[in-house]
């Protein structure tokens, strides 16, 4: 998991697995994942192998944060999978229920293997990773700016 | 005898139709847009999330408009959506000690690795009225500041952990029950416990976590710790063959450490109860742990006193206010033929216990 929990790090085209990028997008708000993919400018012949289709998956915790798993409640997750005209094909989860947005996951993961790489690291990785980065920095900063410092007084009876 | 009767249907249409305009209200006041109700309604939002066991703020947000602000109808309509979904899996248990925290604090340590992060809290706050929100929209900016060392915030409970000083948790890859496709067995797993409680109702539980502090049942608890954060969740994905990020979501999480002088199985030391639940819901997950630590009574080896809280059938089978809702509420739909057999039989022994008296008057 250790591939999964570096994702803050900088990260330079060419770098990214597809664990990584299918994380990132599915993360990814919808909207922002729409407006990059359309700058693209992409329209990859591609056959739909699994029409995009709205479910649920049951999120697990641990009973005291470490110990045995149990189910906590459910998620909405809308996936979808295609295939690219030379065969490659691309799957395509995110969180949430726009059919649209998991249909450009799939064919941006099955891009992501093709030589479109540097150009999809580029247009749509890098970008979408800089927005869940400025995210994170500044729930820190707001989290950091609410941290207690504790004094002690001193009683005077020494 | 069962006897059909039909009609009204020209009732219902306009009671649905009235509805509408009620739930619309005053046509002069702007529509409540579901965006409004996702970002500034966001604690009645992850109510609906947890308790309708969805997390989707917009159809959560959806839901309460529709319910024109009833939370257990909007939970209502999250549950009956939910059964339409397919199931894609099961997620790898989220790990909440990499939980991204807006908010962290225990009450048990003073200096913990990490800090106290107080968050957007309503402690600390006077509980007066603010008259401003009345008249001008709420323009307020949170500070920032340069967070220190790593991002990295144990759980506080280890440190007790360290010392031996507290009751471990095993961790086995056993399979959780899932009490939405199996039906609850007593005695329950704690796995399904901590899953009846996640999608619980907040009053109920709250009421029974107030009644172990109260003394109905033994159950002294410090807040050990309690974090409200982002964290992933990661599932294996069967296609690809490797486990994957699917999204993110808030959760509050409630560790508490009780007081425990041992028994007949286990040396004296510090016990744990345990809240998860989905969304920001503070309350809920510490009203969790403390119900959590008084129904494991048995596996400690402590008295059963009675209490309600100690109590799993009580406990697990009044919980969900869904199923509670449709009980109580049933009653007022038409009964008129169970009515109508009760008013026969009471009119029957009315006339027995009459004819008996007039014979014993004779």
């Amino acid at each position: 998991m250790d591939s999964l929990s570096n994702q803050n790090e900088e990260r330079h085209p060419g770098q990214w697995s597809r664990q990584q990028w299918l994380g990132l997008l599915a993360q990814s708000g919808s909207d922002e994942l729409l407006s990059h993919w359309q700058q693209l400018d992409l329209d990859p012949g591609h056959r739909v192998l699994r029409e995009a289709e709205i479910g649920s998956v049951m999120v697990r915790g641990r009973i005291g944060g470490e110990g045995d798993a149990f189910n906590l409640g459910e998620m909405t997750v809308t996936r979808c999978s295609v295939a690219l005209d030379d065969g490659t094909v691309g799957h395509g989860y995110i969180q949430g229920r726009s059919r649209k947005a998991a249909m450009v996951v799939a064919l941006a993961d099955a891009l992501l293997q093709t030589d479109q790489k540097p150009k999809l690291a580029e247009g749509l990785l890098l970008p979408l990773h800089e927005i869940r980065q400025a995210r994170e920095l500044e729930l820190q900063a707001k989290a950091a700016a609410t941290k207690v410092d504790f004094f002690t007084l001193v009683r005077g009876e020494d | 005898m069962y006897v059909a009767v039909k009609g009204g249907e020209k009732a219902i249409d306009n009671a649905h139709r009235w509805l509408g305009e009620m739930r619309r209200g005053d046509r002069r006041v702007p529509q409540l847009e579901t965006a409004q109700i996702s970002e500034q309604m966001t604690l009645a939002v992850s109510r609906v999330m947890a308790e309708g066991s969805l997390y989707d703020a917009e159809l959560a947000a959806l839901a309460i408009k529709q319910a024109r602000g009833d939370l257990i109808e909007a939970i209502f309509l999250i549950r009956a959506y939910r059964t339409t979904l397919p199931r894609f899996g099961y997620t790898s248990p989220i790990e909440t000690a990499r939980m991204r925290c807006r908010r962290r604090v225990s009450a048990t340590f003073k200096d913990v690795p990490g800090g106290q992060i107080l968050g957007p809290t309503f402690d600390y706050t006077h509980r007066l009225l603010d008259f401003k929100l009345l008249a001008e929209s709420e323009d307020e900016q949170a500070e920032e500041a340069i967070p220190q060392d790593s991002a990295d915030v144990p759980h506080v409970l280890g440190l007790l952990d360290r010392d031996g000083l507290i009751q471990k948790e095993h961790r086995t890859d056993e399979e959780p029950v899932d009490i939405t496709r199996e039906p609850l067995e007593m005695p329950a797993s704690r796995a399904a416990r901590l899953q009846v409680l996640a999608r619980g109702d907040e009053g109920f539980i709250l009421g029974l976590g107030y009644s172990t502090q109260r003394g109905y049942a033994r159950n002294h608890a410090f807040v050990g710790e309690l974090r409200i954060g982002l964290v992933d969740v990661e599932m294996e994905i069967p296609e690809l063959g490797f486990a994957i990020s699917l999204g993110v979501i808030e959760v509050t999480e409630c560790e508490t450490v009780n007081q425990f002088i041992g028994s007949k199985t286990e040396p004296p030391q510090f016990t744990r109860g345990y809240g998860l639940v989905l969304g920001q819901q503070e309350r809920k997950s510490i009203a969790v742990a403390l119900v959590d630590r008084a129904l494991r009574w048995k596996e400690l080896g402590e008295d059963f006193l009675g209490a309600a809280a100690q109590d799993e059938e009580f406990v697990l089978y009044h919980a969900d206010n869904i199923q509670a809702t449709g009980f109580v509420e049933h009653i007022k739909l038409p009964h008129y033929v169970d009515f109508q057999s009760e008013l026969e039989l009471v009119r029957m022994i009315r006339k027995d216990a009459e004819a008996a008296r007039e014979k014993a008057d004779d």
